[in-house]
């Protein structure tokens, strides 16, 4: 059993030794984590625990006692999409949406830390996160437009 | 041009929120593996170690003892129906090689045996239970070993079908010519001739391959699975199966990316066959190893093309010739072989004689499918790059001696009448194409004078640019057919109901644009279904670049069928002639006046001679109109480390009218990268005994965010008039570009060929140690 606040919400589950975070949050019903790999290297998984974007495929769930995490179910709040979502579906940055919900929680993380920052700078913020559908062009606009929205300017 | 006519779009060239936008931005249990799955067996499938075995024997009893295991699957409990895994129109160009599980194996990846137990790891001891013997047979690990005499025979089963010369291991050959080669050779001032070779390469799709099955309440299957072609699995299931199609359903939900790797039926057998005999759900999901190893690939293939042109510059012929390693099994072995010619040669239709020649082999390797591009991808390295030696030698711009020889609008090209989808083709002229705007642009925004021949040094780094252009089509004329069903509802808005596959390229969203287009209403207005077997009418699927021509021109049908009917229902309300009414705004407007689209459905559907507002309609398209690519590069080559980078790379497309101006950027893009890791660091690797080395995403590179840098895509002003709305394909061509562009660039720089893919630096270092270019 293991304690968790996900997406404001306490929880008490079931975690099997050898589980990582991902395998819970995905038994548990929250699926917009997605398994691109389980190796960590796709960012599908991405998820906010304590802040940071991580992959939840290489956090074992027993590590992850006590954190508190934040999934793409958690973004927005009574129905309003946060500026980066908003931003990704303005900008045509969401293909499949397979690794969307990565590279919203990524885009956030950084945005969190970051308030203005230059391509390169989101570049590298995404570069864990494989997108095979859009290359990339449209995301990083996307998340140009959100962190001018955050700052008040759009 | 009807330029009038596209000025007054309302939806049609708009950048529309996405339909399924607001889903996918928040994580919506959109995909197969969503949903609650306590109750579902796990599906875990043995695959061969070795690359070429006879089963000699299963011993399955240990495994059926594993506590939690509910089935075991191998050849002797299970259909032995000679199938093929491609998906695509009955009866399919591609041999019936495959069993669900055969008694050999051909492969290292291969499927030897399934388990379906209570939870993975059940399923995984049950896997390790298995004793199987092999007899192992000797491998053909390479592409020049297929033929040799005396090679082992891959498929010598004899109730395979549709193989070309199966002791020769042979699966399809294609020899085709225009004119007479021969003499164009003679007449040429200058003759080049260049081989080209790709690799092994693997779509990776960020979602692997997965299938949830189950049945109904009356015993039904239900296949939940991700797929680019429902109706061709539903049809190829109750094949292998040996059950009715009318007991097969096939879901498709959100996709999450398929580039031709899911126009297969990889899984969908397997999980069918257990919830089948166990009554059970069952997944079956690929793993990121098993989707390298054990889905598919795009055809490696080496391309010989040789060109011969008068000294100022006008093609006498091309003779092209390509041997496809199609590996263990056919799949896609023809169609992809005919299409490295047939999309190619027609681009440069003033060389009048032209030969197209080609074998596709077997290797006991893993195997090819369908891959965006299908074979023109590998057809335009080689092509491209002896245009580019060619343009050289006569001491031409490469740009200028394109022009002089590429198709232009009102043209066509004997090819397009002699190969078509692994058989004959259809006559066709070229309606639109707008290459030179396309070139004049690329030129432009890459500064092609500014970089060419320029060589600009930064310490070990050189700088050059290249260029390539390209050609693809749109469906597979006479064959692909797309349907589309919309009905009205009573508050003005329509259920469109489609069986084309939005695998993530937005298509539900365009085809929605189309029927609010006709039907004179926003999108918000168009209520979008696609792709469940039971619900919408047919549609091959997404492949070859069919679906907004295709299926988008059946929507425009359906909703113009639907539009007279609205208008029948509303001339006496409005009291005037059906002539003058329109559909603008949600209404009905006519000289008379007004009425709303919800006021004439409420009366069909509850007041006067009441029908259900609603039609049916289908398109086979009698030609493939080709969207045009003019590509460009600007590439920085480390003579020191042999390093590559692409510093900035411009596509300019012809596509038509874009229905969705972003999407079809997207498209574009997303094929250019994916492109520019198929020509950079892409490559799968085998060990001696033919075992992939490196299937993960760690260490097979596909482009992150920072190795794609500074891309310009831009679309020219286009009108194809067959079209749905003047549009035209753009699914599959960006992905031609970036490997002959980028050679080519390469050569600008320093001076040496690239022939081999994927262009690591330790084969761009043995060309300059070759060339003797090495850094000083
Ligand atoms: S699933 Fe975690 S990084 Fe790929
Ligand atoms: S949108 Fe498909 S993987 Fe990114």
């Amino acid at each position: 059993m293991i304690h968790l606040t996900v997406n404001g919400k306490e929880r008490d589950w079931d975690a099997l030794p050898g589980d990582t975070l991902l395998d819970v949050l995905r038994r548990e019903g929250i699926t917009g984590v997605k398994k691109g790999c389980g190796s960590g290297d796709c960012g599908a998984c991405t998820v906010l625990l304590g802040g940071r974007a991580v992959n939840a495929c290489l956090v074992l769930a027993a590590k992850a006692d006590g954190a508190e995490v934040v999934t793409i179910e958690g973004v927005s709040s009574d129905g309003a999409l946060h500026p980066v979502q908003e931003s990704f579906l303005e900008a045509g940055a969401v293909q499949c949406g397979y690794c969307t919900p990565g590279m919203v929680l990524s885009a956030i993380a950084l945005l969190a830390r970051n308030a203005s920052p230059t391509e390169h700078e989101i570049r590298e913020a995404i570069s864990g996160n494989l997108c095979r559908c859009t290359g990339y062009v449209k995301q990083v606009e996307a998340i140009e437009r959100a962190a001018a929205r955050l700052r008040g300017e759009r | 041009m009807r330029e009038p006519e596209r000025r007054a779009f309302a939806v049609v060239g708009k950048n529309a929120r996405k339909v399924d936008g607001r889903g996918l931005v928040t994580g919506g249990p959109l995909f197969v593996a969503d949903v609650d799955l306590s109750q579902a067996l796990i599906v875990k499938m043995l695959w061969s170690p070795l690359a070429h075995a006879r089963i000699v024997s299963i011993e399955t009893s240990e495994a059926e003892r594993v506590p939690g295991v509910a089935l075991v699957m191998t050849h002797a409990n299970t259909p032995p129906t000679r199938h093929t895994t491609a998906g695509q129109g009955f009866p399919e160009p591609s041999p019936y090689d495959a069993r669900m599980f055969d008694t050999k194996v051909r492969y290292v990846g291969d499927r030897v045996a399934a388990v379906a137990a209570e939870t993975e790891e059940a399923a995984e001891a049950a896997l390790t239970a298995l004793r199987v013997e092999y007899e192992e047979l000797p491998a053909i690990l390479a592409i020049d070993d297929a033929r040799r005499p005396g090679a082992p025979i891959i498929h010598d089963e004899a109730d395979a079908t549709g193989i070309y010369d199966a002791r020769r291991n042979i699966v399809a050959d294609v020899d085709i010519d225009v004119g007479d080669v021969a003499a164009g050779f003679a007449q040429s001032d200058l003759v080049v001739e260049t081989t080209c070779e790709t690799q092994y390469a693997q779509h990776t799709p960020i979602e692997p391959h997965v299938t949830l099955a189950s049945l109904d309440a009356e015993g039904r299957l239900i296949l939940r699975t991700s797929t680019q072609v429902p109706f061709h699995v539903r049809r190829i299931v109750a094949q292998a199966l040996g059950i009715p199609v009318s007991r097969v359903r096939v879901i498709k939900p959100r996709i999450g990316g398929g580039f031709g790797a899911k126009q297969e039926v990889l899984l969908e057998d397997v999980a069918g066959w257990v919830a089948l005999r166990t009554g059970r759900p069952a997944l079956f999901a690929l793993s990121r190893a098993e989707e390298f190893v054990s889905s598919r690939t795009r055809h490696p293939m080496r391309v010989r093309v040789k060109l011969g042109a008068t000294k100022d510059g006008l093609l006498q012929a091309i003779d092209m010739e390509a041997v496809s390693n199609t590996g263990a099994y056919g799949a896609h072995g023809l169609t992809v072989l005919a299409n490295t010619g047939s999309k190619t040669l027609p681009l440069y239709n003033k060389a009048k004689n032209a030969r197209f020649t080609g074998q596709a082999v077997y290797t006991n390797l893993p195997v090819g499918g369908a891959y965006r591009g299908y074979g023109a991808t590998q057809g335009y390295f080689a092509l491209e790059t002896a245009m580019d030696e060619a343009a050289e030698a006569l001491g031409l711009d490469p740009i200028a001696f394109r022009r002089l020889n590429a198709i232009r609008a009102g043209e066509g090209s004997p090819i397009f009448e002699k190969l078509g989808e692994g058989r004959e083709g259809v006559p066709q002229t070229v309606k639109s194409c707008e290459l030179e705007q396309c070139l004049a642009i690329g030129a432009e925004k890459i500064g092609w004078s500014a970089w060419r021949g320029k060589r600009e040094r930064s310490g070990s780094w050189v700088q050059g640019v290249g260029m390539s252009i390209m050609m693809q089509g749109s469906g597979i004329p006479q064959i692909d057919m797309g349907a589309a069903t919309i009905k009205m509802n009573e508050d003005g808005s329509f259920n469109l109901l489609i069986g084309a596959t939005d695998l993530g390229t937005g298509s539900d969203t365009i085809l929605g644009q189309i029927a609010a287009e006709v039907l004179g209403v926003p999108l918000e207005k168009i209520l979008v279904t696609s792709s469940d077997t039971d619900v919408t009418p047919f549609d091959v699927g997404a492949y070859a670049s069919s679906t907004t021509y295709v299926s988008g021109m059946a929507v425009q049908r359906a909703a113009e069928q639907v539009r007279e009917q609205i208008f029948a229902v509303a001339a006496p309300l409005l009291g005037g002639d059906r002539q003058d009414l329109r559909l603008r705004g949600g209404e009905v407007v006519g000289r008379a006046g007004a009425v709303s689209l919800a006021r004439v459905c409420e009366r069909a559907m509850y007041e006067t001679d009441q029908f259900q507002i609603g039609a049916t309609a289908s398109c086979v398209p009698t030609e493939s109109p080709p969207p045009f690519l003019a590509n460009f590069a600007r590439v920085a080559v480390d003579t020191e480390t042999g390093f590559v980078r692409v510093l900035h790379y411009v596509a300019v497309a012809d596509c038509g009218v874009a229905i969705h101006p972003r999407l079809a950027e997207g498209q574009l893009e997303g094929a250019i990268v994916n492109g520019i890791g198929y020509a950079l660091t892409e490559e799968m690797q085998f060990s001696s005994r033919g075992r992939v080395r490196n299937p993960s995403l760690f260490d097979y590179k596909v482009p992150g965010a920072l190795d794609a840098l500074r891309l310009d895509v831009a679309l020219v002003d286009s009108y194809e008039p067959t079209g749905p709305m003047g549009a035209k394909s753009v699914g599959e061509i960006g992905i031609n570009g970036p490997i002959p562009t980028i050679a080519n660039a390469i050569y600008d720089a320093v001076g040496v060929r690239l022939r081999q893919t994927p262009f690591t630096p330790e084969r761009v270092l043995a060309a300059l140690d070759r060339a003797g270019v090495g850094a000083e």
